[in-house]
């Protein structure tokens, strides 16, 4: 089946799953825009008890997300993985520092004898809820801003920048990505505890929080965006060579009108979700401003690296940039992957089903007083 | 060639890797094994309705939950640091070793991270088959993710189904079915799964032996006892067969190793195989005897490596300097090959960005020619194929000598306690708690055999390990070495003192199950 298909649609295809992987990651912060909001929305033990349990239950989705999101870019790209992962060290070790020290904390919080004590594993989940995702974002922000590197002749790279990989956090668009994913993670944490948490203290203040979150988000959101269809970008021809276009990203959108639909679609999609949970008593927000978020990282993927552009461009030297075309693993290691794949519709069904098992009940203050195995 | 490079910055990287891979182990062996034993008890549970089941599953499964965390916690960092530390390794085999992460990632860790949510938080959620269903998924799940890192650590000691590409300066697979199935990999990932299994039934039976002790629930330790020296006894005697086919495709895939596990300095007809020993301090392949004393089981190696008594097995003197009568390459000889196949290719590439074809065809057929020694090329010493020869030798004798300890264990603990035999046996049930350090001392000997052992290559005969690393100032690495190491030390003291504070809680506050 995939063996008839050509070289650089596997190329495509892959790079359609890594960025629905991306995709559906920056949807599971949620739970890191959750921990973030622990102090502001709880008031005694009993009510951060049901947002750590609430956030406690799905933390391992988004973890796995990343790190599938890691293994799949290692194997279909894995020019980005030693390029990018080796050349900007400081900012993923200190991104994998953040991720480090959450998945320890929901579990050993609440445990006597925990070494740290309680606040140590709040503090951990709250770097993680902000450092570590505002991070993520200025790292996808070099997907588009590019980043100082070289590649010799055995594509082995040479970083130009001694701070290796912090540099990108001096870079403004880079810090407007950041910090809009910093607080659409914060605003989709609020409307998950809307949806999962049945009490109405938790219920008004998750709102006033989606309230002020909603607006940091449009301001840099918006920021990031303009930039983004205002700036030169980094296109290949036929050959592969590397040229700079102006306003690249906006020709992307205009010329790739179904991406250009998702990304609309995706917007709406999330601001919709924000409308009906603010302006009315539905709590079903979560699923449509998560499907919009899904929808638009997707697109914004998809606009970094199709209709010929590099998705990890070196400012240093043009020709160093990475393509889809230029880094991906062999055609016969993409075929052998693409079967994996097909797994993946499998592995969402039953995600579904098991979620929906765990959240038939809501968490309220009488589960938490009676819970066996509670964080 | 290795002139240019940083050996600190070496150094470094291998120290990170070490320690960061040393911490997950201490907690991947419990997950795999403690994951199958919890599902075996719930298993009971559903099949016999008695409630006391359903509070051994649920004790044991508390302690579980405190190992898994750290266990995803210390294992999130060695995916990455193929990249972040080992970025040429990263690219020069991201086309085959890639894809068994993606694959762990796709096809077992979700499995693994959706069913726990429900093993932890379903009891009262869902029906008693659907927990029951999770928790053997969360098994499966935890055991297909240590399939494929272990298929991935198991090319780099025996690439198979790969060919190096000129062009893109990269190993490509050319055959998937040859990277999963290898020997080395079906080995590898059978002996090293039920060596953890043997690790987690000695865990349980630690922590009964506590309770018997302390004479506090008794049932719990009793049952708990039986079920894992059943489990370990079968997983125990497996280890050793498997340990068998592991050793003889060491032998014939990777022959330093060996006779560095061995302490051979010189090869020899019907060797025999060291039972224990000491090495001299000055060991080294001129001297006819290295050690101190040791007990040999007469011809025994030969057997064992080449399933022959009187088999020739090369000793380190034959591989570094060759013998020519046994048709062993020297390592000079190899290096020569390789420096021939770096020059080429390099000729190839700049030819080829001439547009130079002919003389690009000439340099390629030179480097298809060598290209098998390419890795020797980058070493400076022919010396320098030979691991660590004390570590590698004392950590497999280490390894060897539990594990058969461990069988003789198990035979002891079923006997004792199908008898019920084991009551207020204060020296033996003391005796029993010491034996779970040995079972991390044994796992984590294994590891350092394996890896140690397979020094100085990334990829067996392709890629030194010096030329792997990410090119990054050796004391960024040294700064994430220490970084790590506060951290994760940190996070193992709260790990053990959580772990011991909820088996002194015990199943219900402490009163009798």
């Amino acid at each position: 089946m995939f063996e008839s298909c050509s070289y650089l649609f596997l190329q495509q295809y892959w790079w359609v799953i890594v960025s629905v992987l991306a995709a559906l990651f920056i949807f599971l912060t949620f739970v890191q825009g959750g921990q973030t909001l622990f102090s502001a929305l709880s008031k005694n033990e009993e009510e951060k008890s049901m947002l750590v349990n609430s956030t406690g239950r799905k933390w391992e989705f988004t973890f796995t997300t990343l790190v599938t999101f890691g293994g799949a870019m290692f194997a279909a790209f894995p020019k980005f993985y030693s390029t990018s992962f080796g050349g900007a060290y400081w900012v993923w070790i200190a991104i994998l520092f953040c991720f480090i020290i959450q998945a320890v904390s929901y579990e050993f919080r609440k445990k006597p004898g925990n070494f740290l004590g309680s606040k140590t594993y709040e503090t951990f989940l709250y770097i993680n809820g902000s450092l570590g995702v505002f991070l993520v974002g200025v790292a996808v922000g070099t997907f588009f801003t590019g980043s100082a590197f070289r590649l010799n002749e055995m594509n082995q790279v040479e970083w130009l920048n001694n701070t290796r990989g912090l540099e990108a956090v001096f870079n403004f668009q880079n810090v407007a990505l950041g910090l809009a994913v910093f607080s659409l993670a914060r605003v989709l944490g609020s409307l998950y505890f809307i949806n999962n948490i049945d009490d109405d203290v938790i219920y008004h203040r998750s709102k006033k929080q989606l309230i002020y979150n909603t607006i940091i988000f449009l301001i840099f959101f918006l920021t990031f965006l303009i930039q983004l269809m205002l700036k030169d970008g980094f296109a290949y021809d036929k050959g592969g060579i590397v040229t700079i276009e102006p306003h690249k990203y906006f020709h992307n959108l205009l010329e790739m009108p179904l991406v250009l639909i998702i990304f609309l679609a995706g917007v709406l999609l999330v601001i919709a979700g924000i409308g009906i949970s603010i302006f009315g008593k539905n709590k079903k927000g979560i699923w449509l401003s998560g499907s919009g978020t899904v929808l638009t990282v997707f697109a914004l993927f998809l606009l970094a690296g199709f209709n010929h552009t590099s998705f990890y461009p070196s400012t240093a030297d043009l020709q160093s940039s990475l393509t889809i075309e230029n880094s991906s693993s062999s055609k016969y290691t993409l075929t052998a992957m693409s079967y994996v794949s097909l797994f993946v519709p499998f592995v969402l069904l039953y995600i579904y089903f098991a979620w929906k098992a765990i959240d038939k009940k809501k968490i309220n203050r009488e589960e938490m007083s009676d819970s066996e195995h509670k964080y | 060639m290795i002139a240019d490079i940083d050996l600190a910055l070496v150094d470094w990287s291998r120290a990170q890797f070490a320690l960061t891979a040393i911490y997950h182990w201490f907690f991947v062996p419990l997950t795999l094994g403690l994951s199958f034993m919890i599902a075996i008890m719930e298993t009971i549970y559903v099949q016999t309705g008695k409630e006391e089941w359903k509070r051994i599953t649920k004790f044991w499964m508390k302690l579980f939950g405190v190992n898994f965390a750290i266990g995803v916690s210390t294992g999130i960092i060695l995916e990455f640091e193929f990249g972040t530390n080992w970025s040429n390794y990263s690219w020069f085999v991201g086309d085959i070793f890639g894809a068994p992460l993606a694959i762990e990632g796709i096809l077992a860790f979700f499995l693994e991270s959706t069913f726990i949510a429900v093993m932890f938080f379903g009891w009262k959620k869902v029906s008693k088959k659907f927990h029951l269903t999770s928790t053997w998924l969360v098994a499966f799940g935890s055991n297909l993710s240590a399939l494929w890192i272990l298929v991935a650590n198991s090319w780099m000691q025996y690439p198979v189904g790969m060919q190096f590409n000129p062009e893109t300066a990269r190993s490509e697979m050319l055959n998937f079915w040859e990277v999963l199935l290898s020997p080395v990999a079906v080995n590898k990932f059978l002996h090293t799964i039920t060596s953890s299994y043997v690790v987690a039934a000695l865990f349980i039976i630690c922590v009964s032996s506590w309770y018997l002790l302390k004479k506090r629930e008794l049932m719990l330790a009793k049952k708990s006892i039986i079920l894992a020296s059943v489990f370990g006894l079968l997983s125990a005697l497996f280890v050793a067969f498997t340990g068998d086919g592991s050793a003889y495709m060491v032998a014939q895939k990777q022959p330093a190793k060996l006779a560095a596990m061995e302490g051979l300095y010189q090869g020899k007809e019907g060797a025999g195989l060291i039972v224990f020993g000491a090495l001299k301090s000055g060991a080294n392949k001129n001297q006819e005897d290295n050690f101190h004393f040791k007990m040999e089981v007469p011809k025994m190696l030969s057997l064992l490596g080449y399933r022959k008594t009187d088999a020739y097995v090369p000793g380190i003197k034959d591989l570094t300097d060759g013998n020519v009568e046994r048709n062993i390459m020297s390592a000079g000889e190899k290096m020569e090959k390789g420096r021939l196949a770096i020059s080429s290719l390099s000729s190839f590439k700049k030819f080829k960005k001439s547009k130079e074809e002919i003389k690009a065809d000439s340099a390629l057929q030179v480097f298809r020619a060598n290209s098998q020694y390419m890795g020797y090329g980058y070493l400076n010493d022919p010396d320098s194929i030979i691991p660590n020869v004390p570590i590698t030798f004392y950590s497999f004798h280490i390894m060897v000598g539990l594990g058969a300890l461990f069988i003789l264990l198990f035979m002891v603990t079923l006997y004792l306690s199908i008898k019920d035999k084991l009551d207020g046996k204060k020296f033996l049930l003391k005796l029993l708690m010491l034996f779970l350090p040995l079972g991390f001392i044994a796992s984590e000997s294994g590891w350092i055999v394996a890896e140690v052992g397979r020094q100085p290559w990334a990829i067996q005969d392709l890629l030194p390990v010096a030329v792997a690393t990410t090119h990054i100032d050796a004391t960024a690495v040294m700064t994430t070495f220490i970084l790590f190491a506060v951290l994760f030390t940190v996070l193992l003291i709260a790990e053990i003192k959580i772990m011991l504070n909820q088996i002194k809680i015990g199943p219900k506050g402490g009163e009798n199950v």
